[in-house]
């Protein structure tokens, strides 16, 4: 038996960080499952890469985990129905102010699952990739790129460590908490079978350390009797904004450096969010693929917080009339957390596999930008050790020259530079416009 | 319910820090020897300081109007300027002069470059040296402590001769002519100490500066006391070298900067036939900060890593 002080603490620690307020007041609630809606509208393109091909049309009879969009491509994710009933419309939404190709389904109610669905078997490493994609599984902490593209790595690459990203730093949210206090099992299953399959020489579960329940509850998976090689460990991070970016948890978990254009793989790890595993593993076990997903509904405008298990495809809207309304004064809200989540401009959007959580809040009262003073917080916080500053006297003087040496492309719009900025410059989304131009240029 | 949400890039969530609150942390941490040297030195003190602020913040005002430039004066930054820049003079210096001093500050070493962050030299220090250079006379005759004659006149610590020293409990706590806001060591390092936990500066400058101040005297046998506690290196080293403007960004970068202007100020007080060096001192770093700057440069996450393969 393992003892407490075997917790490990990070092998390297990343330059800078940032202190942000947690707010995790549903953290403790119970998740609830939200009743299917009338209708779902489900995107064929719900994660970065290729959009499905659709397979149904009109009139058809889904179930719930009922294939109707194909994978096109090696990197794309296939999408299955998330209600029982009738295909009423195969066309084009608006989804946040973008047409998207979207399967609507008419719901019975009755949420029946898919009569031909079994559980999928897995003998070698190569059924993992095949499961993650026949799941329709995408990275779940918000990027949704498709899983089975990290677990199938190069030919040469030797993949020896597996990261389970708990970390969830960014404020709000508690989807993953969640997850981890209520599926414990389905997470250590998964645990185990990626280990012994995929033939791993080390487990890292990662969570930040102000989640004491979860530490204690995660402990309990790396002491489970079976790990007799000691070989699954967890990890204490500390409470510093952006520990869950992935880059970032695999030099807080390893060491190791993922240089920039590189991928985990190339470093011998693979890093998949907490929620992601135990979504596998409740594949592999059942095969219900990723049909529904938990997210935080959270902030200031919110009248009753909470987690929600939704249904993919049912429009924000709907999501919001479940957890009690919100409130007059909403202003503005986002996909996923404060620091990095998508504005939503249209409450007739729908929840998408990536979401993680539904960010209401009122009004702010109105920063006054002043000229940058040159305190360099933004570059004392980014996490890699870039100069936002620097690179904003370069936009706004139209040096794109500099671009290449400011090395911008690295920058993961943790958004820590805009956060800590005294002179509220919006350095982050300059960052994301130089980004877009040097992608641009190169093409 | 709206019709219309605000959709902004995130984050969503910004820092209750803005430019304002921290020229205020500055202003406030500033207050005490502020309010001692004008106790110390009398209402003149007072006007001298109301006098260059409100001169500092004037410039700005009419700068902005005559440029079209939208209005700054609310940033405060005019207002942090016109004390350091009172708070370095004598009390005895004419309020004519002082305000002169306020008017190249902001007009010509803080606007005519591009106004705030893009001064490349500290706008209080070089207006000071603008005094000095002009008025010499003027700029180096104190006032007694306590006196309520103004035209007496004393020598700082540092100029003083061994008969008039003061005592260490003089020296630290401020009770010895000098400029209306240098002599309070204590009050000076509450104020830094303040700025600190604020997290409004880091203590790298400030330590470092008086740090090799202090080991150079000891290296040369000099008074460490005189040399650390008196004259203008507390101010200059917590409140001056800590621009954020003209100071380096990076760590590393700050102790460079720190240990030269440490440097400079102890060759400048020992063998020149100048009394005082912090603002010289201050001033050629603050040219060096660009390069500094370029000197300590941090590489990007992994792409040293990349290189080596």
């Amino acid at each position: 038996m393992k003892s407490v002080e075997r917790i490990l603490n990070p092998v390297k620690r990343i330059h800078g960080g940032i202190f942000l307020p947690h707010h995790k007041r549903t953290a403790e609630l119970e998740t609830v499952v939200m009743p299917p809606c009338e209708r779902v509208f489900i995107p064929l393109s719900q994660h970065i890469g290729a959009p499905c091909t659709p397979v149904v049309k009109k009139g058809d009879k889904v179930f719930v985990g009922t294939l109707i969009g194909e994978a096109s491509g090696f990197v794309s994710a296939p999408i299955h129905s998330s209600v029982s009933g009738t295909v009423a419309s195969v066309k084009e939404y608006m989804q946040n102010g973008n047409p998207v190709m979207c399967v609507e389904i008419e719901s019975d109610g009755e949420m029946k699952p898919d009569p031909d669905m079994k559980p999928f078997e897995v003998h070698k490493a190569e059924d993992i990739a095949a499961a993650a994609k026949a799941c329709g599984l995408v990275g779940l902490g918000g990027a949704g790129f498709p899983a089975h593209v990290k677990l199938t790595p190069n030919k040469d690459a030797k993949i020896d460590t597996l990261v389970i990203n708990a970390a969830e730093c960014e404020p709000y949210l508690t989807s993953d908490y969640r997850e981890c206090m209520e599926n414990s099992e389905d997470v250590v299953e998964g645990v185990y079978l990626l280990k012994d399959i995929l033939g791993l020489e080390k487990v890292v579960i990662a969570v930040e350390n102000n989640k004491p329940k979860a530490i204690k509850k995660l402990f309990e998976i790396a002491t489970d009797n079976r790990d007799v090689e000691d070989k699954v460990k967890l990890m204490r991070l500390p409470t510093s904004y952006p520990q869950g970016a992935e880059k970032v948890i695999i030099y807080s978990a390893t060491g190791r450096v993922v240089p920039p254009g590189k991928l985990p793989s190339d470093v011998g790890c693979i890093v998949m969010n907490i929620t992601s595993i135990g979504t596998l593993y409740r594949f592999i076990k059942t095969g219900m693929p990723l049909v529904a997903k938990r997210i935080t509904v959270e902030g200031d405008a919110v009248n009753e917080p909470k987690n929600v298990i939704v249904p993919i495809g049912t429009p924000v809207k709907q999501v919001l009339e479940f957890v009690g309304g919100i409130d007059e004064e909403t202003a503005s809200l986002s996909a996923g957390g404060p620091m990095m989540g998508n504005p939503i401009t249209d409450l007739d959007s729908v929840i998408e596999k990536r979401n993680n959580g539904i960010l209401v809040m009122k009004q702010r009262k109105a920063d006054t930008v002043t000229a940058c003073i040159r305190c360099g917080r933004c570059a004392q916080s980014c996490p890699m050790r870039l100069t936002p500053a620097a690179v904003e006297t370069a936009y706004n003087n139209q040096l794109s020259e500099r671009y290449e040496a400011l090395n911008v492309n690295i920058c993961m719009e943790c958004g820590s530079c805009s956060y800590v900025c005294p002179a509220k410059r919006p350095l982050t989304q300059i960052m994301r416009t130089v980004k877009a131009e040097m992608r641009r240029n190169k093409k | 319910m709206r019709e219309k949400f605000i959709v902004a890039s995130s984050p969503h969530i910004r820092h209750a820090d803005t430019t304002n609150s921290i020229m205020l942390d500055v202003i406030i941490a500033l207050c005490p020897a502020a309010i001692y040297g004008c106790i110390l030195f009398g209402w003149r003190a007072v006007i001298l300081l109301l006098s260059t602020v409100a001169a500092a913040v004037l410039s700005e005002f009419v700068w902005c109007k005559l440029t079209r430039k939208p209005n700054t004066i609310g940033d405060l930054s005019a207002v942090v300027t016109g004390l350091l820049l009172g708070m370095n003079l004598s009390s005895m210096l004419p309020f004519w002069m002082a305000m002169i001093g306020s008017v190249v500050a902001v007009i010509v070493v803080k606007q005519m470059f591009g106004g705030l962050g893009h001064n490349f030299a500290n706008p209080a220090i070089t207006a000071r040296i603008v005094l000095l250079v002009s008025f010499p006379a003027a700029m180096t005759r104190y006032a007694h402590v306590f006196s309520k004659v103004d035209t007496v006149t004393s020598a700082t610590p540092l100029a003083q001769s061994a008969e008039e020293a003061v005592g260490f409990t003089e020296l630290f706590f401020g009770r010895h002519s000098g400029c209306i806001g240098e002599t309070s060591a204590f009050l000076l390092l509450v104020g830094g100490v303040y700025l600190v936990l604020r997290r409004v500066i880091s203590p790298i400058i400030p330590v470092s500066m008086i740090g090799s101040v202090a080991l150079m005297a000891l290296i040369f046998n000099e008074n460490v006391e005189l040399y650390v506690f008196g004259g203008g290196l507390m101010l200059g080293a917590i409140f001056m070298a800590t621009d954020y403007t003209t100071s380096p960004t990076n760590p590393l970068g700050k102790l460079i900067f720190g240990v030269g202007c440490g440097l400079i100020t102890f060759v400048i007080r020992k063998w020149s036939n100048l009394p005082e060096g912090v603002s010289y001192a201050i001033l050629l770093m603050n040219i060096l900060t660009p390069h500094i700057n370029t000197l300590t440069k941090r590489k990007p996450f992994g792409v040293k890593e990349a290189a080596k393969k």
